[in-house]
């Protein structure tokens, strides 16, 4: 077994499995921190960004300062954004069979790998995860694209060149890899090869390896996979929550028995917890907005928004916010509201059982009704003629590179009395602010990240018990910031096995047994024989046939019946000849009772050694030898084969044949 | 014939082999009965005699739990009944010349002691630890001395056996001795057995022995010192394991203390939040004593409580392995660090500690300021903060560290303002309730008030008196009262326009809140929080009291929670005694007379009759909640007191010749049925005027309100303990039949 590790980002994982003789693709998650070293795109022309400062090599040589622009003691890259893919020279991406996809944030760079590499298997996800997904790559598209930027920036990808900047272009690694936005066409091309599964549905590849789709508790139709043969079992657990939010619960007790469970996409804010953080968010946020000011939070349109805009339809009314407007502006926003309320059978059980009240599963149906929460696709349009202050507005991309939000922190920036709250934890928040500063705005952090914490982690390898655990290299040591915690990393044993981007893996496992079928007839023939209580035995002799990873044992075909005329022996290219058959033995040898047998048969000058694996009788006088071992005896002598013969026979007295 | 009875209850005939035995409660009462009898000297030979004894030792060990129990506490009431008469004259150091019924109860000691049956042992160490717990008068001191020197040292060898699972009832059999008189001395081998207890007995056992052994005052020095060692050893090994080879010293001198068992605990998941809190809970109390013995070393003690607290939360991570090991057992541990806020509040109150005072808000503001704080963690570090507050405020007015106070209480108003927004009710009631801690002891405070006019809060608090919580709305009712008292009650308080109207509209925010809130708790946060006012003269400022009083009244007597109607008496009751003070004047005169009531008597019946006081007191005295007839009850007396000091009562036969002295005389009747009464139902014409002073002064004088008093007082099973009732049990038994009657009278 081998795993290929194409992404070193532990919560956008990029996994090949070779189990078997399959080759699965594990989420094609896409890095796209690499935004942060770019300009924001505004969606109106920002005076600020446009005057900014070429930036001048220290010997003042200014060939880069068209592609490089000073901010506030940065420098950022004036080009459209480009993301960082996975390894795709590792190996050949064409000869992947399958892609197994766990939630929509590990799916974002499935256009690059369907549509690059000559893939030609198929992608297997659940239909929330795709329908998600896409209106992920939709939104993402669009803001990309509806900002045409001229310039393409690359030659400070030159090593040479690349040396020479500051940090963090200089240290930004892969940047050969860097690759712009994908198309619409192209997501619809990868979308296209999906094959959409359920929950607990079993999916035969090849007859060698079944997957299974599990709920992971994270998000809606979120999952984690299984993947096994007769007698090996692999859990891919990827992006999974145990607390109680709106998606169906994680099961767990599927993963029990697993010989590796390859472990990814753990929270990435280990010291927050999530109910202290939305406690955080709504305190925040009603100040602001007491105080006159505005509230911006960048996010993604689907995801711990529906968490938190159920959490403000409790809170609004109490603190007394209830002609505050909310506005969500995404180009997917209407799509992602309504979709929540329609994949009842993915919820958790409290909002499946409203469906049948029959109740919209989420309040903020409520709110868009009472007009309280209001959407739109872009700032452009109907939003201009309702925009009313102070008000919140949830809009993406949580990079602050491109996405309406760019124009809100434009707009916004300057005054102290607004507030950024950032809830999305994928984005250092510092480095996203950096083109913006100076920010007279207020800026609080409260990431929310309801994916396992390690507390969570260590009572789930305790209930589930892997053979052995396999992790990103980031989860077996404590966080950089927080070397201290010793308690923020992964503490089981076996010690886990740790991968890195552009690794690969052999996983610590061999395969010990096959599935074999016996036909009926070859079944019938046999005669089993008890050699204990319970235990009985058969010879088998058979034809092995192997076909699509299957494998039956056949009747062999009888022996060719003697000729009774010297005629020429037939050959037979496919059936092999059969032996006559010699007896099995079994059985063990006590070395007392066998040495008084010896005794009794005139040895005289038995002796016995112990050694390592069993022990060795001594005929001094015959110069004979007999080694007994747990699988084997042996007697060794020289050049009396009488006496070999005797032995034998009295050491087959103490042996059962069949 | 006495003793034919007694015989046939408590002796061999009695119901100890029969069927009904094996009810607990039948086994109970007998036990119950003897403990009666043993008021009696000759009950003790009558025990002896008819085999009882050994029923009551067999008892020891009953299933039931409170049989059991009442078992043991008998015998320890049979020996010292038993050796009362004898303690008088000296006693012989040899038991041998005791009573017969102590000498049986020893032997049983004795030789359940030396059973080697693990039951048996703790069963007569329970007994002993209560007895020694019980003998406190120094007349018990020669025969208790005589026992314990015959079990001595067989308890010494239980403390070496570790087989014997009676550690906890040793540790407080121990205490107790050690608390009884015969051991006022310092000598004697009793302090090396004890000493020997504190270092055999696991740390968890033997700290609540150590404590017991610091509150005593005549505890040896070094034994005290032993014990300090012992109960503040976790505190050390934390200090020790969190510090830097070279930095500060633990808490404890090292060649004193063997911290291997307490560390081994400390690196156990399992027991190391529970020794901890045991430990700290302990601390707390002990810290709270007013007159301790031992000088505990509260600066070592506050470091090592800041490096649990910082351990809890994450923000230190010691670095050796022991530190790093009880960090993982800490980390995010809420029972701990709630344990360790409280000591850490007590500990605001020691004056030493100024020194930290920087380090202890630092510690204070980052879990008042992390998201990850729990709410109840969170509730336990307001009440720290306001605590050490208090203390910052004393230190601040005598060396003048102003700027210091001025900057930790800027950075408290920022915390509380977001932490009044908080989503969580929990949260937003903690900090109101913190809120008027700070009010209450800071009010006057220049830099508080500052900081608190310049804030959000006056206005948050304000909204949150519509909070859809109860308990908020409540917490908010108390912190809006006490905020009143600061900003519109206060005669220095910033002189605003609308100044007045600010107020009114307070008072008229309560009074709805006082009328219409569905919800007990608000409605008695209102009362109280008027009755606050009223005390504090500050409704004098905002209209007529008394047209206050009575709107108050006529709002709460109505209201169906009890409380909130036992908080307008109280509310009553301040009126009451504020006005006579008023009014009368000389408050300390007695009034001569009530036959030649002086004007200001006069004016003071009307005032309370226009209040519509006498409605409320007298309808109060029939509710059907007796804490609220009681306390109407106790009003009306007082102001009985003061328009009747001497007079006797008026005759009832006299006052039913006027008009209104039938109404009084109706009330009388209807009130003497006790507060059976549920409501003044008026029968054929006759009225109460109840705002009328004459009507009103006759009933004061008329209604025998102590016979009253006692009525009420007398607790809710009188009926059923009385004999009366055990009569009627009888009777209902066997069937009323005249014979019967007869018999049982």
């Amino acid at each position: 077994f081998f795993q290929y590790c194409l992404s070193g980002h532990p919560t956008l994982p990029c996994n090949v499995l070779k189990f078997k003789s399959t080759t699965i693709m594990l989420d094609c998650g896409l890095d796209m921190t690499s935004t942060l070293n770019f300009l924001p795109l505004p969606l109106v022309q920002s005076p600020r960004l446009s005057k900014l400062p070429g930036w001048v090599l220290k010997d003042g040589s200014t060939f880069l300062d068209k592609e490089l622009k000073e901010c506030s003691g940065h420098v950022f890259v004036d080009s459209v954004p480009e993301f960082c893919l996975p390894e795709t020279e590792l190996l050949d991406l064409s000869t992947v069979d399958v892609i197994l996809i766990s939630n929509y944030h590990c799916m974002m760079a499935l256009p690059y790998i369907t549509e690059y590499t000559g893939f030609t298997g198929t992608v297997y996800a659940t239909e929330p995860t795709v329908q998600i997904g896409r209106l992920l790559m939709e939104e993402l598209v669009n803001s990309i694209e509806r900002v045409p930027k001229a310039q393409s920036a690359s030659m400070w990808k030159n090593k040479e060149v690349q040396r020479l900047l500051p940090a963090p272009l200089k240290d930004a690694v892969e940047v050969s890899m860097w690759r712009k936005c994908y198309t619409m066409p192209e997501v619809n091309a990868a979308l296209s090869k999906i094959q959409l599964v359920g929950y607990s549905q079993k999916i035969e590849l090849f007859g060698a390896v079944q997957v299974t789709p599990l709920s992971s508790g994270y998000a809606l139709g979120s999952s984690n996979w299984i993947i096994q043969s007769h007698y090996e079992k692999v859990s891919y657990v990827s992006g999974s929550s145990l607390l109680t939010t709106h998606p169906q619960p994680m099961d767990q007790a599927s993963l029990k028995n697993s010989d590796v469970l390859i472990l990814t996409g753990l929270t990435q804010i280990p010291t927050a917890n999530p109910d202290g953080m939305v406690g955080e968010f709504c305190s925040n946020l009603a100040m602001t907005v007491r105080n006159g000011g505005n509230v911006l939070v960048p996010c993604y349109p689907s995801g711990v928004i529906y968490d938190l805009l159920e959490c403000l339809y409790q809170y609004i009314d109490s603190a007394g916010l209830s002609n505050v407007p909310f506005y969500f502006i995404s180009p997917v926003a209407n799509s992602s509201l309504e979709f929540s309320q329609i994949f009842a059978e993915w919820l958790c059980h409290n909002k499946q059982t409203k469906v049948y009240l029959p109740e919209p599963p989420f309040p903020h149906a409520e709110l868009i009704q009472t007009n309280k929460l209001k959407h739109y696709p872009s700032i452009h349009g109907d939003f201009s003629n309702d925009f009313k202050q102070p008000c919140v507005v949830f809009t993406g991309h949580p990079s602050l590179r491109f996405g309406d939000v760019v124009h809100f922190m434009e707009l916004w920036g300057k005054s102290s009395l607004n507030t950024v709250i950032f809830t999305e934890p994928d984005f250092s928040y510092l480095d996203a602010l950096a083109p913006y500063q100076p920010l007279a705005m207020k800026c609080v952090y409260c990431p929310i990240d309801t994916r396992l914490n390690f507390i969570q982690v260590s009572k789930l390898l305790k209930e589930v018990q892997p053979l052995h655990v396999v992790v990103p290299e980031q989860y077996t040591q404590p966080p950089p910031t927080q070397s201290h915690r010793t308690d923020l990393m992964i503490d089981c044993q076996p010690p886990a096995m740790s991968y890195r981007r552009a690794e690969v893996l052999t996983l610590p496992y061999k395969r010990r047994y096959e599935k074999i079928e016996i036909m009926p007839d070859l079944a019938d023939s046999l005669v089993p024989l008890e050699i204990k209580p319970g235990i009985s035995l058969a010879t088998v002799s058979a034809v092995l046939h192997t076909k699509d990873n299957k494998h039956v044992l056949q009747l062999p075909p009888k022996p060719p019946q003697a000729p009774a005329s010297k005629k020429r022996k037939r050959v037979s290219d496919d059936v092999p000849e059969c032996k006559s058959l010699k007896p099995l033995l079994s059985g063990s040898i006590p070395v007392d009772q066998f040495v008084q047998t010896l005794e009794k048969h005139g040895f005289s000058d038995v002796k016995v050694e112990d050694t390592a694996k069993g022990h060795i009788v001594l005929l001094q006088e015959a110069e004979t030898l007999i080694q007994l071992e747990e699988d084997s005896t042996h007697i060794i002598c020289d050049n009396d084969e009488p006496l070999r013969v005797k032995l034998r026979d009295l050491v087959l007295k103490f042996l059962q044949k069949f | 014939q006495q003793e034919k009875l007694l015989g046939r209850l408590f002796g061999q005939e009695g119901p100890r082999g029969g069927a009904a035995w094996e009810d607990a409660l039948v086994r109970s009462a007998w036990l119950k009965g003897v403990h009666s009898m043993l008021q009696h000297q000759p009950a003790l030979h009558l025990l002896c005699s008819t085999g009882s004894m050994d029923v009551i030792f067999t008892l020891q060990g009953d299933p039931s739990l409170f049989v059991a129990s009442a078992a043991s506490q008998l015998l320890v009431h049979m020996l010292t009944f038993s050796l009362e008469p004898e303690t008088c004259k000296a006693l012989s150091t040899k038991d041998c010349d005791w009573p017969v019924c102590a000498q049986m109860i020893v032997k049983h000691i004795q030789e359940s002691l030396q059973s080697g049956s693990a039951s048996r042992i703790e069963q007569s160490l329970k007994l002993l630890s209560s007895l020694f717990g019980s003998c406190f008068g120094s007349c018990y001191a020669a025969w208790t001395e005589v026992l314990w020197l015959d079990i001595a040292k067989q308890i010494e060898s239980f403390l070496l056996q570790e087989t014997v699972q009676a550690q906890p009832v040793l540790a407080s059999l121990l205490l107790n001795v050690a608390r009884s008189p015969v051991f006022c001395g310092t000598e004697g081998s009793f302090w090396a057995l004890v000493t020997s207890a504190l270092e055999h007995l696991t740390p968890v056992q033997a700290c609540p022995l150590a404590v017991g052994l610091l509150k005593l005052c005549k505890c040896p020095q070094d034994v005290r010192i032993q014990a300090l060692t012992v109960l503040l050893q976790p505190m050390d090994c934390i200090l020790r394991a969190a510090s830097q080879p070279l930095e500060c010293a633990g808490l404890l001198d090292e060649s004193v203390s063997d911290p291997v068992t307490v560390q081994s605990l400390l690196s156990s998941k399992t027991s190391c939040a529970g020794l901890l809190c045991q430990t700290l809970a302990h601390l707390e109390k002990l810290l709270s004593l007013k007159n301790l013995r031992v000088d505990l070393p509260c600066v070592s003690l506050l470091r090592s409580l800041m490096t649990i607290l910082q351990i809890c939360s994450g923000s230190l991570s010691p670095a050796s392995p022991l530190g790093s090991t009880i960090s993982r057992n800490l980390i995010n541990c809420f029972r701990v660090q709630k344990s360790a806020l409280d000591v850490l509040a007590t500990l605001s109150e020691k004056k030493d500690c100024h020194t930290l005072l920087g380090s202890v808000f630092d510690v204070l503001l980052a879990y008042l300021q992390s998201p990850n704080t729990n709410p109840t963690v969170l509730k336990k570090t307001f009440q720290a903060t306001s605590k050490w507050l208090v203390y910052l405020q004393e230190l601040s007015s005598s060396n003048s560290q102003w700027q210091q106070t001025e900057k930790i209480l800027e950075d408290v108003f920022v915390v509380l303002q977001k932490r009044l927004c908080s989503p969580c009710w929990e949260v937003r009631d903690s900090s109101l309730e913190f809120l008027t801690a700070m009010v209450k002891c800071l009010k006057d405070q220049k830099e508080f008030r500052q900081c608190l006019l310049s804030s959000e809060v006056l206005r948050l608090t304000e909204n949150l008196l519509e909070d859809p919580e109860s308990y908020v709305r409540a917490s908010a009712v108390t912190a809006v009262g006490h905020l009143a008292l600061v900003t519109c009650f206060a005669p220095e308080s910033p002189v605003v326009g609308n100044q007045y109207n600010k107020e009114v509209s307070i008072v008229a925010k309560l009074q709805e809140i006082l009328s219409t809130d569905s919800e007990g708790f608000p409605r008695r946060a209102v009362i109280s929080i008027f009755t606050k006012w009223l005390r504090e003269g500050c409704t004098g400022q905002l209209e007529d009291t008394e047209q206050f009083v009575s709107k108050v009244i006529q709002t709460v007597e109505c209201d169906l929670d009890w409380e909130v109607r036992l908080g307008g008496l109280e509310l009553v009751e301040v009126f009451c005694s504020q006005t006579i003070c008023q009014l009368a004047q000389c408050p300390y005169a007695p009034v001569s007379s009530a036959v030649t009531s002086s004007t200001p008597q006069k004016e003071l019946l009307q005032v309370f009759c226009r209040a519509k006081l006498f409605g409320f007191l007298f309808g109060s005295l029939c509710d059907c909640d007796k804490p609220v007839g009681q306390r109407a009850c106790d009003v009306l007396v007082g102001l009985r007191g003061h328009f009747y000091p001497t007079s006797t009562l008026e005759n009832p036969q006299e006052i039913e010749d006027t008009p209104a002295g039938r109404g009084i005389a109706w009330l009388q009747r209807t009130l003497r049925q006790g507060s059976l009464a549920q409501n003044f139902t008026m029968d054929g014409g006759v009225e109460v005027d109840f705002q009328d002073p004459e009507s009103m002064m006759l009933a004061l004088g008329a209604i025998d309100l102590l016979e009253l008093h006692d009525e009420l007082n007398k607790s809710s099973d009188h009926v059923e303990e009385s004999p009366q009732s055990l009569l009627q049990d009888i009777l209902a038994a066997v069937g009323t039949i005249e014979d019967n009657e007869v018999d049982c009278y």
